[in-house]
């Protein structure tokens, strides 16, 4: 019913799919440029596109697919809002450090 | 053949998102994420997931990511994270980093459930998947528009807001 070689190939890519998702985590915590921060985010969201292509592949299901697409609607929505964000915050500072930004208030 | 062609993409995704983490320039962490996004893509279509593909470089690469490009060059600020990449959490972010994907890939190891090959690729395939997608999920569609129009207000009101706030 399965052989030896599918199954690694499946688990290569979610492990793959984990160490894409914990090299975005660490850059977000690692990195102080803001724009670095949020392509790493974008770098999460894409290690989940992986799992979710994976599994919905070897289940054969159309779900996971829909779901992905849902995902990149998310991500640009979340670009359109996080970028005019981050003008501003420059406008006013001049600089992308996040560090700069210590003093922000609730 | 096939799965050594998704081994090298694998292997020039996972290069490549390393890199973000140690390039300088955020234009060149941006040509190290489009490579990723790029490289995932050959594995989507590789695996016969074909629409996932093109939207993947159509909207990732060919919007995201072009946007993103257009604001670094917009703000080419000379600072403080210029000369100094990384913030205090490097040690405790990179200990943290590898205890996570040792603790992951393990429990992944350990419980891998077992699927059955996919009988065909056809499920997949660009007519197959949008008729299957408008039949059921039609209504996602719709949200999912009205959640991207709701971003659009929103990137207009926070626009607006700094616009008052300067005078």
């Amino acid at each position: 019913m399965w052989d030896g070689a599918v199954v690694d190939e499946l688990r290569i890519l979610l492990a793959l799919a984990v160490a894409l998702f914990v090299t975005g985590l660490t850059g977000v915590v690692v990195r102080r440029n803001a724009l670095v921060m949020l392509m790493c985010m974008e770098l999460m969201l894409n290690a989940v596109n992986l799992s979710l292509v994976t599994f919905a592949q070897r289940l054969d299901s159309t779900a996971g697919a829909v779901l992905v697409l849902l995902i990149f609607v998310v991500a640009a929505a979340e670009i359109a809002i996080a970028i005019p964000i981050v003008l501003l915050l420059v406008r006013r500072r001049h600089t992308l450090d996040l560090d700069a930004y210590a003093d922000l208030k609730g | 053949m096939e799965t050594a062609i998704v081994y090298f993409f694998a292997a020039t995704a996972l290069a490549s998102a390393m890199s973000m983490l140690f390039l300088r320039h955020p234009m060149q962490v941006a040509l190290a994420l489009i490579a990723t996004m790029l490289s995932l893509a050959g594995v989507y279509a590789l695996l016969g997931v074909h629409v996932i593909a093109i939207f993947q470089v159509l909207i990732y690469v060919g919007a995201v990511m072009v946007f993103m490009v257009y604001v670094i060059m917009l703000l080419n600020v000379r600072d403080r994270s210029f000369t100094q990449r990384f913030s205090l959490w490097l040690l405790p972010g990179i200990v943290a980093a590898v205890l996570l994907v040792v603790v992951l890939v393990r429990a992944l190891w350990n419980s891998m459930p077992l699927f059955a090959d996919p009988i065909s690729f056809a499920r997949f395939s660009l007519g197959m998947f949008s008729v299957a997608f408008l039949d059921e999920y039609w209504l996602h569609f719709e949200l999912i528009s009205v959640l991207l129009v709701a971003a659009v207000v929103a990137a207009l009101a926070v626009i607006h807001v700094g616009r008052r706030s300067r005078g």
